[in-house]
């Protein structure tokens, strides 16, 4: 297949020797287990159970709210212990609603959906409703749930699925190994969403540096005609989206527009595999393969993990720390956000934990921007990282924005080659994050004009009505009289209060 | 274990280069024409080299410490080091010190550290300190040498190279016109390049450096091996110096062919001269420069188009620190309006059109 | 000589004349800029900013008597509108910026009297006659009018929280090796 450059992008020492030729292994119940109700976009679910209550492996203990939303499951059987706020997996370091919840040791499944049968006789409402019902959202890192995306297909017209096996971030190897281990049940997952999709061609992208993972992948699909696998370039950010849709079709997706709106939607291999466990088993999203790795940890390792184990329980399972880190990561180091402790829970999208050293991180003092023009050269966003800088460093959002860092999805290249060490990205991030702000209080302010305008109508109406009613009863009663201009006033004042 | 809240958002990786390593590339690159060239014209030059490269250090941090900043991290980057070299390097060797010290001084105080420092300068700084020095001492800074290498006959020893330095002492019947100087003052005289051209030496010898000239203008040969050895590292693109040498090369090539009398060929121009240092080294300073590929471009045709022109046309014999000052002063608005598309937009901003599916 | 005077007065004159016709024709209509600052505040007419209401203060904002500054329920948003309308820039780093702050009813102390619903500018208090009262936070933009006509004091302004939701990083803190330190606005 031909395949098409894209701009920009960087080489990063990759180090994923570390646990790339580790099988996965699977961690043994740890003793709590610490579901938040969001691990998503969209709406927090709702909490469907009460501190006390036994639940068993599979069962909902709460529910999506609206569409954009999902729902969570127990990874085991056992009792709800509480539900409190518990410290999220954020750089923040705030809290969110999480059930805590005590493993039995039974590991016993809840009474199932069925099995679909023949997901390919199904329409895709069927498909879609139980994709949602097992608490399926994107595995990649973006946690979008993923039945949105399977619905896509009413209102686009779609032609291919590509499921996006690049996993171009270092140290990371969980989908690597997923496609090794698992491939069969990565291309029936893959050919059930295709089908609820209504895509007749499905395209496998997987970075060249995972050979073994093409290889069994390519065999996976070799019974199918309309699979393909692709090998892509080694080049980060490869596993972007769009970027990967560029290197396969050669498309450039509108900036605003989805990938969807060029007939592709793409998903993570290991999003992929959930949805066949949840369509031909009935299983909800449960655990998933979480890659422990840095030169701090003692053992890295691939590890299959129950949502809402603890970091710390994880961290353990691996050897612990072989030294003090310098930074604990959630995620790739590239786009991975700092995490405030290791007491927080293993959620749905996260893919990697790392425990890096100073060394690694190889962080030094900022200097002074030299101009020269290498992180103009590596933006695969086509953006001009220095000057947005500039203009953010000076408190001039405005600026950075007209030069389109809302464009900018974080991806570090440009951190990363900077010789000064600017935190390109951490400027970027701030300058995004108050640019939304504004916007919010923008929107906002507009409500609350329209809410004070409505309001001094409604007082002008009342005060006229008011008049009105006055001028009819002069007239009729005498206003000196104590009981009637009493209820003459009560009546008023309750028409004033409507 | 309780580990390190981060203040900072990702990346938590990063290449290995930095602001040192770039300039220590660069300073290596020109490493072996220097070493030549102070071979080629002795100690007076070795003195000179010095004397320009302790001013700068010492004005940086003087500099420095008055605005406040910190000198010795600042003085570890080695710009002002990088910036003493390239100057001394433009100035004919046997100048006395006092030549070094001034340039410095626009250099380093006027040109760099007026504007705020390093990554704040509009102009070149070594070409602005070259280019006030031509103008306010035109004698000493255009009297040649021819080479006289180290430890020959006839090459002033340590004692004699302080008197020429530091006494201003100047031995009758040793100097020389560089090349390009030589052919512009017979064409005032009415003799074609044609004739004038048989006086320089060779090309042969122009490339390898025994002719008069700053030491940045000898050797052109060893002065292409840096560029190459910087390009090579990726420390500059072959953008720069490219269109820098094609531009100079084609204006003139053409030109020559038009009239030989009056215009000197393509090849002379690019051997003679400070072509490759410029081209390599002077032009593509990182600061001064457009960040864009395509505004590189623009700057680097710019930049040779004018050498030409200013060789050609005005008073002075050499063109190289005029014309990148001229398109230094351009660079910000080359900058402006040669920013790269972004993705999933068109050059205006505006998202891209929706492909229709057949 | 007098040619010269004769031509060059008349010349004066006439050009002189043009210049003055265009001045009265062709001047640009200018835009009731009040009208337009008072579009861009609140319209909540709390007197924070020490003027009776939002015209009145947009009167001022016109006439330049005033600083873009003085809307706290406006918040930072609102600052840069008018400086942007205005064409000044507005020194949002002295800018105090106060966090932004909603009503909230201690429920123990409310007695259900529906003053504040009354006073509320933007209808954002919940309840009636007799019945408790609680704050719409979403409504609410912190004016604090109601505060004061509390009978039992039962209204405090706090500072809306920060969730996940609304949190994003905070300006990075450089200690540049060439410079002095930047220090990152709270924000």
């Amino acid at each position: 297949m031909k395949l098409f450059p894209i701009l920009g992008g960087i080489h990063p020492e990759y180090r994923k020797e570390l646990t790339s030729e580790k099988a996965i292994v699977v961690m043994p119940m740890p003793a709590a287990l610490y579901i938040p109700l969001q691990q998503h976009i969209g709406a927090p679910a709702e909490v469907l159970v009460a501190a006390g209550e036994m639940v068993k492996k599979g069962q909902m203990i709460a529910r999506n709210q609206g569409t954009v939303s999902a729902s969570q499951h127990a990874p085991t059987s056992g009792r709800i212990r509480t539900v409190s706020e518990v410290t999220a997996p954020h750089p923040s370091g705030l809290p969110q609603t999480t059930i805590i919840l005590e493993p039995d040791g039974k590991d016993e499944w809840a009474e199932l959906p069925e099995p679909i049968a023949d997901p390919f006789a199904v329409d895709a409402h069927t498909i879609n409703e139980r994709v949602s019902q097992s608490g399926i959202v994107g595995m990649g890192g973006a946690a979008f749930p993923s039945a949105i995306k399977l619905n896509l297909g009413d209102q686009k017209k779609l032609d291919t699925l590509l499921l996006n096996g690049a996993e171009c971030e270092p140290y990371l190897t969980c989908d690597d190994r997923v496609m090794r281990e698992y491939p069969d049940e990565i291309i029936d997952g893959a050919r059930i969403m295709a089908h609820a999709l209504g895509t007749p061609r499905i395209v496998i992208g997987i970075e060249q540096n995972k050979p073994q993972a093409i290889e069994s992948m390519t065999k996976a699909a070799s019974a199918f005609s309309n699979i393909e696998v692709v090998g892509v370039p080694v080049q980060y950010p490869m596993g972007s989206e769009r970027h990967l849709v560029q290197a396969i079709t050669g498309l450039e997706t509108p900036a605003r527009k989805l990938t969807a709106d060029l007939g592709i939607v793409v998903h993570n291999v290991s999003t992929a595999r959930a949805v066949h466990h949840a369509v031909r088993f009935g299983r909800p999203l449960v655990a998933r393969v979480v890659t422990v790795s840095g030169g701090a940890i003692r053992e890295p390792n691939n590890v299959l993990v129950p949502i809402g184990a603890s970091v710390s329980d994880l961290v353990e399972f691996c050897g612990g720390f072989a030294e003090r880190p310098e930074s604990v990561v959630n995620g790739g180091p590239m786009m991975g956000s700092p995490l405030p402790s290791l007491e927080v829970p293993v959620v749905k999208g996260t893919s990697g934990i790392l425990a890096l050293t100073a060394e690694e991180i190889n962080d030094r003092p900022t200097e002074n921007c030299i101009r020269c023009g290498s992180c103009v050269t590596v933006c695969p966003c086509g953006l001009s990282p220095l000057d947005m800088a500039a203009f953010i460093r000076k408190d001039k959002l405005e600026g950075a924005a007209k030069l389109g860092v809302m464009d900018c999805f974080s991806c570090g290249s440009c951190s990363y080659v900077c010789p000064s060490h600017i935190p390109l990205v951490h400027y970027f991030n701030y300058a995004k994050g108050v640019l939304n702000d504004l916007e919010r209080e923008r929107n906002k302010n507009d409500r609350i004009k329209t809410l004070a305008e409505v309001r001094t109508i409604r007082i002008e109406k009342a005060t006229e009505a008011k008049r009105a009613t006055l001028a009819a009863r002069k007239p009729a009663s005498d206003t000196t009289q104590p009981g009637n201009s009493g209820e003459a006033k009560a009546a008023i004042e309750e028409k004033a209060n409507v | 274990m309780s580990i390190a809240i981060m203040k900072k958002s990702g990346p938590f990786s990063h290449g290995l280069n930095s602001v040192q390593k770039t300039m220590f590339t660069v300073l290596l690159a020109l490493l072996p024409a220097t070493l030549f060239n102070l071979y080629l014209f002795g100690w007076p030059a070795i003195m000179l080299f010095t004397v320009t490269v302790g001013a700068c250090l010492v004005i940086e941090a003087g500099c420095l410490s008055l605005a406040g900043k910190p000198v010795m991290a600042t003085l570890a980057d080695c710009s002002a080091l990088l910036t003493g070299w390239l100057l001394a390097m433009s100035l004919p060797p046997w100048a006395p010190w006092w030549i070094g010290v001034l340039g410095a001084i626009f250099a380093i105080a006027m040109a760099k550290h007026s504007f705020g420092g390093i990554g704040q300068n509009v102009f070149n700084p070594a070409m602005v300190g070259r280019t006030v020095l031509l103008i306010s001492f035109p004698v000493a800074m255009t009297t040649w040498i021819v080479p006289h290498p180290l430890f020959s006959a006839g090459a002033p020893g340590f004692f004699d190279a302080l008197a020429i330095t530091f006494g201003g002492h100047m031995p009758d019947a040793v100097s020389s016109a560089s090349a390009l100087g030589h052919i512009k003052t017979e064409l005032s005289r009415h003799i074609p390049v044609t004739q004038s051209m048989a006086d320089v030496p060779g090309l042969m010898d122009m490339m390898l450096g025994y002719r008069a000239g700053s030491m940045g203008e000898t050797s052109a040969i060893l002065i292409l091996a840096g560029g190459l050895f910087l390009m090579a590292k990726r420390v500059i693109s072959w953008h720069i110096p490219l269109s820098v040498m094609g531009g100079l090369f084609l204006i003139a090539t053409i030109f020559h062919l038009v009239d030989p009398a009056r215009f000197a060929s393509g090849t002379f121009h690019l051997v003679s001269g400070a072509t490759f240092l410029g081209a390599f080294f002077i032009a593509t300073d990182y600061v001064t420069s457009p960040v864009s590929k395509t505004g590189q471009l623009i700057f680097g045709i710019g930049c040779g188009v004018l050498i030409w022109l200013i060789r050609t046309f005005a008073g002075y014999p050499e063109g190289v620190a005029f014309a990148v000052l001229l398109m230094n002063s351009l660079t910000p608005i080359i900058d402006q309006y040669t920013r790269p598309r972004a993705f999933g937009r068109n050059r205006k901003g505006e998202p891209l059109p929706l492909e229709k599916k057949p | 000589m007098w040619i010269a005077i004769g031509s060059l007065t008349v010349m004066g004159i006439i050009l002189g004349a043009l210049l003055g016709l265009a001045a009265k024709f062709l001047a640009v209509k200018e835009n009731p800029l009040e009208e337009e600052l008072k579009e861009l505040l609140p319209g909540s007419q709390c007197g924070q900013c020490g003027y009776v209401g939002c015209s009145q203060y947009a009167a001022a904002l016109a006439k330049g008597e005033a600083a873009v500054t003085l809307c706290p329920p406006g918040g930072k948003a609102t600052i840069e509108a008018l400086a942007k309308k205005l064409g000044v820039t507005a020194d949002t780093s002295d800018h105090e910026e106060k966090l932004p702050e909603h009503a909230f009813i201690v429920e123990d102390l409310c007695i259900g009297c529906t003053r504040c619903i009354r006073e509320c500018s933007t209808d954002a208090i919940m309840g009636a006659n007799k019945l408790m009262h609680t704050i719409i936070v979403d409504a609410c933009h912190g004016c604090s009018k109601c505060v004061p006509v509390c009978p039992t004091d039962a209204i405090v302004m706090v500072p809306v929280k920060v969730t996940l939701r609304n949190w994003h990083w905070p300006k990075p803190e450089i200690e540049n090796t060439h410079s002095k330190p930047e220090v990152g606005h709270a924000h």
